[in-house]
């Protein structure tokens, strides 16, 4: 065998080269490229949920927004999965409606196999993050923050799941904008109670009360909001409601362009 | 060479409306050692009689272990065994991976049987040769299996499979009443006491030939075996060498059942367990 | 002179639209190795740059009766890591009817974290036990399965300021003293819980609290040791 270098060999492979992307994109030109969700188009802004007494309580508003367009005015931001569990969601609308989708799949399956053993929150919990940690694997992720609800056999259950697959569970979640201005609100409301539980009306005001200050300072939020509990009599989403505002004190303010 | 016409492939009904070949298949079961199972409110049992080819052979196991909640015992073809075993053990792996959760016995038969059906209607396609009792312990509660090569399952509160498991089955139509309530040690004592009534009239049961498992309430599944197995044979040392002249007689019909005329000739290619 | 202004190889906007698969969930881990007994510890902030998204979200998992893991960085890599071990773990008892051993899953851990070489788990993983003859026994890793076994370590958001502390009192390394270290468990223990304390002070992807896991040759404990929560 001939171990001295070919002399030509580089001139060679890079003609062969030149044939092989000139037919390699000839080919290509046929086929439209393979697309991935590189950013949330139709979004939905914060959730927020937190543990109380009977066991879970959630609120989302009713927008989604197309950028800065206020694009969808009647959305509903959370769904039920099964009996005890519920889902909220935040990010792209779109990539919810499957994972909607999804759970009803689960579902149904759930129902066809009848073990008298439903999925309990925390599995459903799992199930989703695996969705999640799986499609962010393919690169191809489904755009949203997500919070999971539940209460089943006296416990209560509330965790966290993102676009990457990242989870944990706590007694207070905010996704998105709440994430910086109710996690603060929600955690101290929390630890004045000193391990004491919200009752349901303390959870209600402290949840409205967010719901308020989010309205007033994220952009992308709406006066329209959805709340939902998941207690041992199983999910109620209430109709969309409205909070009081008080507008007034914008009269005294200066600057921004005013 | 075929016993009639009807029963060369899986895919072909007999006029009787019976498909041979999955009968063929249920008859290996019977030529493997037997094995029980029975269960409390709180506890599985399973049992099997091991059996060795040689003086100088090992004994082959007749306990697998699927996941901390669930264990079967085997009678037949053991490699297919071992398919199913892993098949078993994959599905309880998916379920913690993807669900976080034991998988639900009844969940894991269902598979089995779906994916044991495709063999009785496929052509060119084998029945597995093996049967399987399913011992799981999950939310509902504790669960014991028959599974059988037609993709059936049936749930019982006491079972036998293998050869010779007709006596058994008597003994535990003596005794199932009890069973609900009983202590592990006594559903243990009732089990023994079923697999020894299995046993050839010239052997008996000793901590060789027997593998126990068990697997309940805040029990993960174990299987117990060899010198470990010695404090339980002793608590049924103490019973008169049970009815075994019924016994026999039992056995005696049992093994003149075989469908069809032919027995199981000694120079068996297949290593039935 | 005047210098041109350079022109960049590629327009960057290209790039800032790219998915980022990655997360930094900061957190600290460490372990130490004794003549008969190892600690594994590691906090249990789970954060996203300034934000601290969990106070209780566990890095470190007991494997067996003889090793535990730790991770930290991308909290979802670490978790799907530490659940791929166990899956693993599980088909070698039904294999071999065994619990694997500290050393061979030190071996495994290095060619599942080398098997994602071109698309790695972001996390930093320290694995710590008693080996075959009962001897702690700590194993270090980069994200792509570099191991090596060493006496202590510190990995995760803290192991800058962790590791010098570990070397000068664990280590004896770098001092003018010349006292012998007598590495007993209840010391070991108390180095453990003033290092976090301290990494606790400087760094803001660790705090609220230390699971501190003692492997012992007749188990394992954890004990929970609070941290600061600013």
């Amino acid at each position: 065998m001939n171990t001295y270098p070919n002399p030509f060999s580089e001139a060679i492979s890079y003609q062969r080269m030149e044939q092989y992307d000139q037919e390699h994109l000839e080919s290509l030109s046929n086929i439209s490229p393979m697309t991935r969700t590189q950013q949330p188009i139709v979004t939905g802004t914060s959730v927020l949920a937190v543990k109380y007494k009977d066991g879970i309580m959630m609120t989302t508003d009713c927008l989604a927004s197309y950028g800065s367009l206020a694009r969808f005015k009647n959305i509903e931001r959370m769904i039920k999965v099964g009996n005890s569990t519920i889902i909220g969601a935040s990010g792209d609308m779109s990539d919810f409606q499957y994972i909607t989708y999804l759970m009803d799949k689960l579902m149904t399956k759930e129902y066809n196999a009848n073990n008298g053993q439903p999925l309990a929150p925390e599995n459903i919990y799992e199930y989703l993050s695996q969705v999640m940690y799986q499609r962010r694997n393919k690169f191809d992720p489904l755009w949203n923050a997500l919070v999971v609800g539940g209460y089943q056999d006296g416990k209560s259950f509330l965790g966290y799941v993102n676009l990457r697959g990242t989870t944990y569970q706590s007694d207070t979640i905010a996704t998105g904008y709440g994430a910086y201005i109710a996690q603060p609100l929600l955690r101290n409301a929390v630890e004045k109670k000193n391990g004491e539980l919200f009752t349901e009306e303390e959870a209600k005001k402290l949840l409205d009360d967010c719901m308020r200050v989010l309205f007033y300072r994220d952009a992308r939020s709406l006066n329209k909001l959805q709340r939902a509990t998941v207690t041992a009599a199983g999910v109620t989403i209430s109709e969309p409601y409205s909070l009081e505002t008080e507008w007034g004190f914008a009269e005294h303010i200066r600057g921004y362009g005013a | 060479m075929f016993r009639n016409q009807y029963d060369s492939d899986i895919t072909i009904w007999s006029p009787q409306g019976r498909i041979h070949q999955i009968e063929y298949a249920m008859e290996a079961v019977k030529q493997g050692s037997a094995a029980v199972g029975l269960r409390s409110n709180d506890y599985v049992v399973i049992l099997g009689l091991k059996r060795s080819s040689d003086e100088l052979a090992a004994y082959q196991k007749k306990l697998i272990r699927i996941d901390d909640h669930m264990g079967i015992a085997i009678a037949g073809l053991t490699s297919d065994a071992r398919v199913l075993s892993n098949f078993m053990r994959n599905e309880c792996m998916k379920s913690k991976f993807n669900f976080n959760r034991p998988l639900p016995v009844e969940d894991v038969v269902t598979s089995l049987s779906e994916k044991s059906q495709v063999n009785t209607q496929q052509y060119g396609k084998r029945p597995y040769g093996v049967g399987l009792l399913i011992a799981g312990y999950d939310k509902t509660g504790p669960h014991l299996y028959e599974y059988s090569p037609s993709g059936n399952c049936y749930d019982y509160i006491a079972m036998s499979i293998g050869s010779r498991s007709q006596s058994a089955r008597t003994y535990f139509e003596k005794f199932y009443k009890t069973f609900a309530e009983a202590s592990l040690d006594d559903l243990i004592k009732h089990g023994l006491r079923a697999l020894r009534d299995t046993v050839q009239q010239d052997k008996e049961l000793t901590i060789h030939n027997c593998s126990l498992g068990i697997v309940g309430k805040d029990k993960k599944f174990v299987i117990i075996e060899e010198e470990d197995l010695k404090p339980y044979l002793e608590m049924i040392e103490e019973d008169a060498p049970a009815a075994t002249t019924e016994a026999a007689t039992e056995n005696a019909a049992d093994e003149a059942q075989p469908m069809d005329t032919d027995t199981p000739g000694n120079g068996n290619a297949m290593d039935t367990e | 002179m005047i210098s041109e202004p350079i022109p960049t190889a590629q327009p960057a906007r290209q790039m800032a639209n790219r998915f980022d698969p990655y997360e930094d969930n900061g957190g600290t881990t460490m372990a130490l190795a004794g003549e008969d007994f190892c600690i594994v510890a590691a906090d249990t902030r789970q954060s996203d740059g300034y934000h601290i998204n969990c106070r209780y979200a566990p890095k470190a998992h007991q494997l067996s009766d003889k090793t535990v893991i730790g991770t930290s960085g991308f909290y979802a890599d670490g978790i799907c890591l530490v659940k791929r071990i166990k899956q693993r773990m599980e088909w070698y008892y039904h294999q071999h009817d065994k619990v694997m051993s500290t050393p061979a899953l030190a071996q495994l851990l290095s060619v599942m974290l080398y098997q994602k070489r071109f698309f790695p788990y972001y996390c930093f993983t320290i694995l710590g036990g008693l080996d075959e003859e009962g001897k702690g026994c700590v194993f270090d890793y980069d994200s792509v399965g570099n191991v090596e076994r060493v006496k202590y370590q510190a990995e995760g958001s803290g192991k800058e300021l962790l590791q010098p502390f570990l070397d000068s009192q664990i280590g004896l390394k770098n001092r003018a003293t010349d006292d012998v270290l007598d590495l007993t468990e209840e010391k070991a223990i108390k180095i453990v819980k003033d290092a976090f304390s301290s990494v606790t002070e400087r760094d803001i992807h660790t705090g609220d609290c230390v699971e501190i896991y003692i492997i012992r040759k007749d188990g394992i404990e954890c004990e929970k040791y609070p941290l600061k929560r600013d």
